[in-house]
C-alpha cells in the first residue's frame, strides 16, 4: 500500500512541474510586453521600458526567469496583482474559503441526491420510476448551471423572497448556490451508481444473500450498494473538478467573492499575475485531490494496487 | 469464346433477390437501424433538425431585426408579435434567440472539429506507436487534463484575448484530451485484432494500416463522444459568453442573452428563461441523439 501512494505521487511530480511551466509560460504567451502592460501605453519611453524590463527580471534568459518564478512560487510568492498591488496568494487565501465552503455543500448535495437517484432507478429498473429519474438525469446534463442559477433566483428570491439572491458569508446564503451547483453534478454520479448497481444486483453474492433469506433492505444496503459505490469513488475527481468550473459560474451569478470570480474579474482585468496564481492554485489542488481519489480507491479495492 | 455471354445483372431478377435479402448489415447501417428503433434518439433527431432548419431559415421565420435598437418597444412581455417579449433595447428575444443558433451551434460543430483535428491522430499515433511516442502524447494529454473543467478554457482565453472565435479554439483545445485519450484506448484494443496482423504479414505500409484499418475501426466511440461533445461545447461556449469572455454586445448570442437578461430578471423574466431553454433543449436533443448512438454502436450496453 505505502509503495503504491508512494509511486502515485512520484508519477503526478512531472505533471505538477509541466503545470507550472505552462503557467509560467502563459506570461510569454500574452500578445504584448508584460513590461509595456505594466506601464500603459502612455508613459513608455525606451529607458524607462528597459528599467522596468530589468526590475521584473524580464532582461534574463528564459530558463533563469522560470527557476525564479519556481523558486518564488515554491516559497509562497507568486508576485503581486496588477490591479490592487496586494499579494495573489494572500487574495487567494482570503477568496479560498468561500469556494472551499459552496464546492464542499455542492459536493455533499450531489452524492446525496445522485446516489438516492441512482439507487431507486436501479431497484425500478425499466419502470417508469427509472425512466424519470433518468429523464431528470438527462435534463440535468443538458441544463447550463447558470440558467438554473438565474431561474431559483427568479423563484426564491425575486417572487417568494425565501433567500437571498446575492452575497455570501452566511448559512442562508449557501443554501441557493449549493443546491443549483449540487443538483446539476448530481446527474453524472446517479448515471454511474445506477449501472454499477444494476451490475452487482446480477452478481452470485447478491443472489446468494437473497436465497440464504435476507431481508431485502439488508441485501440493497450492505451487500449490494457497498460495492456499487467503489467505481463511483473514481467520478469523484472529475466531479471536484467539474464543481471548480461550475463554482466560476455559480459565483458570478450570485456574486459570491470566491476563487471562481476573483478568477474571471482578473481575465477580464488582463491582471495576469493573479490569472497565473489562481490557475496554478486550483491545477495543483486538482492533481492532489486526483491522488487521494486513486488512493482511496485502492484502498476500497485491492485489486486496483496489483494492475 | 467471344460468343460466350456475360451474365447480366438485369437478365435474372429471381435470382438476384435472394441475393440481396442474405447480404448481411454492416455495423454501421447495422446500428442506423437500432438508432432508428430508440423513441428517444428519434425525438432528439427531430427536435435538432427542426432547430437547425430555424438557424439556417433565421430571416424567413422572423421579420424582426436581431441586432437594431426600437426604445418604444422596450421590455414587453411575450404577446402574438413578440413571441418571447422584447429585451431592454425593445429587440425581439425570439428573433434573438433563433439568429443566436447559427452561432451556438456553429461553436458546437467548430470546437469538436477542431477537437478531433488534434485528438484523433494525438490518439492514433499514441496508440499505434506505443512507446516513448506514447508517453510523451500521455504526459501532454495529463497536463492538460490538470485544468479542471471549464478552465483549460478559461486559460485558454486568458492568453487569447476574449472572442466569439477564441472561444471556438478554447473550448475545442480543452476537448482535446477526451478524443485523444478515446481514440487511444481504442486502438490499442484494435491493434491486436487478427486482421491487423494479416495486414502487417501483407506487407501493408503503416500509414495504411493505421488509416484504412484501425481508423474505420474505431470511430463508433468516437462518434460518440463527438455527438455528446456538442452538447457539452455549446454549453461551454455559451458560458463564456455569459462570463463576458466570449461573443459581445449585440451580437445574438445565447450566453450572452442570459448575461443581459440578469439585470432584469425582476421586471423581465422573459428575457433570460427563453434563451436558456434553447440551450438546454438544443443540448438535451444532443445527448439523446448522442445516449441513442451509443447503444447503438455497443449492443452490449443495451438497457444499462
Amino acid at each position: 500500500m505505502l509503495r503504491y501512494i508512494r509511486n502515485r505521487i512520484l508519477i503526478s511530480l512531472p505533471t505538477v512541474l509541466a503545470v507550472t511551466l505552462v503557467v509560467f509560460l502563459m506570461l510569454q504567451l500574452v500578445p504584448g510586453d508584460p513590461a509595456e502592460i505594466f506601464l500603459g501605453e502612455h508613459f513608455s519611453t525606451p529607458q524607462l521600458l528597459a528599467e522596468v524590463r530589468h526590475q521584473m527580471g524580464l532582461d534574463r534568459p528564459l530558463y533563469i526567469q522560470y527557476l525564479d518564478f519556481l523558486w518564488k512560487a515554491l516559497h509562497g510568492d507568486l508576485g503581486r496583482s496588477l490591479q490592487t498591488n496586494v499579494p495573489v496568494l494572500e487574495q487567494i487565501k482570503n477568496a479560498f474559503p468561500s469556494t472551499l465552503e459552496l464546492t464542499v455543500a455542492a459536493m455533499g448535495i450531489s452524492i446525496l441526491i445522485g446516489v438516492l437517484l441512482g439507487v431507486i432507478s436501479a431497484l425500478r429498473h425499466n419502470t417508469w420510476v427509472d425512466s424519470f429519474s433518468m429523464f431528470l438525469a438527462l435534463l440535468g446534463v443538458s441544463m447550463p448551471v447558470y440558467w438554473f442559477g438565474l431561474l431559483c433566483i427568479f423563484f426564491f428570491s425575486v417572487k417568494l423572497h425565501w433567500l437571498p439572491a446575492i452575497g455570501g458569508g452566511d448559512f442562508k446564503h449557501l443554501i441557493m448556490p449549493a443546491s443549483v451547483l449540487g443538483l446539476l453534478n448530481s446527474s453524472m454520479l446517479a448515471r454511474m451508481i445506477r449501472s454499477s448497481m444494476l451490475e452487482v444486483l446480477n452478481e452470485d453474492y447478491v443472489r446468494t444473500a437473497r436465497a440464504k433469506g435476507l431481508h431485502n433492505r439488508v441485501v440493497v444496503m450492505k451487500h449490494a450498494l457497498r460495492n456499487a459505490l467503489i467505481p463511483s469513488v473514481t467520478v469523484l475527481g472529475l466531479q471536484f473538478g467539474s464543481m471548480m468550473g461550475g463554482a466560476v459560474l455559480t459565483e458570478t451569478i450570485f456574486t459570491r467573492m470566491g476563487l471562481g470570480k476573483l478568477y474571471v474579474d482578473s481575465i477580464m482585468n488582463k491582471d495576469l499575475p493573479m490569472v497565473q496564481g489562481i490557475t496554478l492554485i486550483i491545477a495543483i489542488s486538482y492533481i492532489l485531490i486526483n491522488i487521494a481519489v486513486d488512493i482511496s480507491y485502492s484502498y476500497l479495492d485491492p485489486r486496483i494496487r496489483y494492475e | 469464346m467471344n460468343n460466350v455471354s456475360i451474365p447480366n445483372k438485369t437478365a435474372n431478377p429471381e435470382r438476384v433477390k435472394p441475393l440481396k435479402l442474405e447480404r448481411s448489415r454492416s455495423l454501421w447501417s447495422d446500428s442506423l437501424y437500432r438508432l432508428s428503433r430508440n423513441p428517444g434518439s428519434i425525438i432528439g433527431v427531430i427536435i435538432l433538425l427542426t432547430l437547425i432548419l430555424m438557424a439556417i431559415s433565421a430571416p424567413l421565420i422572423t421579420h424582426f431585426n436581431p441586432i437594431a435598437i426600437t426604445p418604444e418597444d422596450r421590455l414587453l412581455p411575450p404577446s402574438a408579435v413578440h413571441l418571447m417579449g422584447t429585451d431592454n433595447f425593445g429587440r425581439d428575444t425570439f428573433t434573438r434567440v433563433v439568429f443566436g443558433g447559427r452561432i451556438s451551434l456553429s461553436v458546437g460543430i467548430i470546437s469538436v472539429f477542431v477537437a478531433l483535428l488534434f485528438g484523433v491522430p494525438m490518439g492514433l499515433i499514441s496508440g499505434y506507436y506505443g512507446g516513448k511516442l506514447d508517453s510523451v502524447i500521455m504526459r501532454v494529454v495529463d497536463v492538460m487534463l490538470a485544468f479542471p473543467g471549464i478552465l483549460l478554457a478559461l486559460v485558454i482565453i486568458a492568453i487569447l484575448g476574449p472572442s466569439i472565435f477564441n472561444v471556438m479554439i478554447a473550448v475545442g483545445i480543452s476537448a482535446i484530451p477526451t478524443y485523444a485519450r478515446v481514440t487511444r484506448s481504442s486502438v490499442l484494443k484494435t491493434k491486436e485484432e487478427m486482421f491487423i496482423y494479416a495486414a502487417i504479414l501483407m506487407g501493408c505500409k503503416t500509414r495504411r494500416i493505421i488509416l484504412s484499418h484501425i481508423l474505420p475501426n474505431i470511430l463508433g466511440p468516437v462518434v460518440v463522444i463527438s455527438t455528446l461533445g456538442i452538447g457539452g461545447a455549446i454549453i461551454s461556449g455559451s458560458a463564456l459568453s455569459f462570463l463576458g469572455l466570449g461573443a459581445t454586445a449585440p451580437t445574438p448570442e445565447w450566453g450572452l442573452l442570459l448575461s443581459d437578461g440578469r439585470n432584469y430578471l425582476a421586471q423581465a423574466w422573459w428575457i433570460t428563461t427563453f434563451p436558456g431553454m434553447a440551450i438546454m433543449i438544443t443540448v438535451l436533443s444532443i445527448n439523446l441523439i448522442g445516449d441513442g448512438l451509443r447503444d447503438a454502436l455497443d449492443p452490449k450496453m443495451i438497457n444499462r
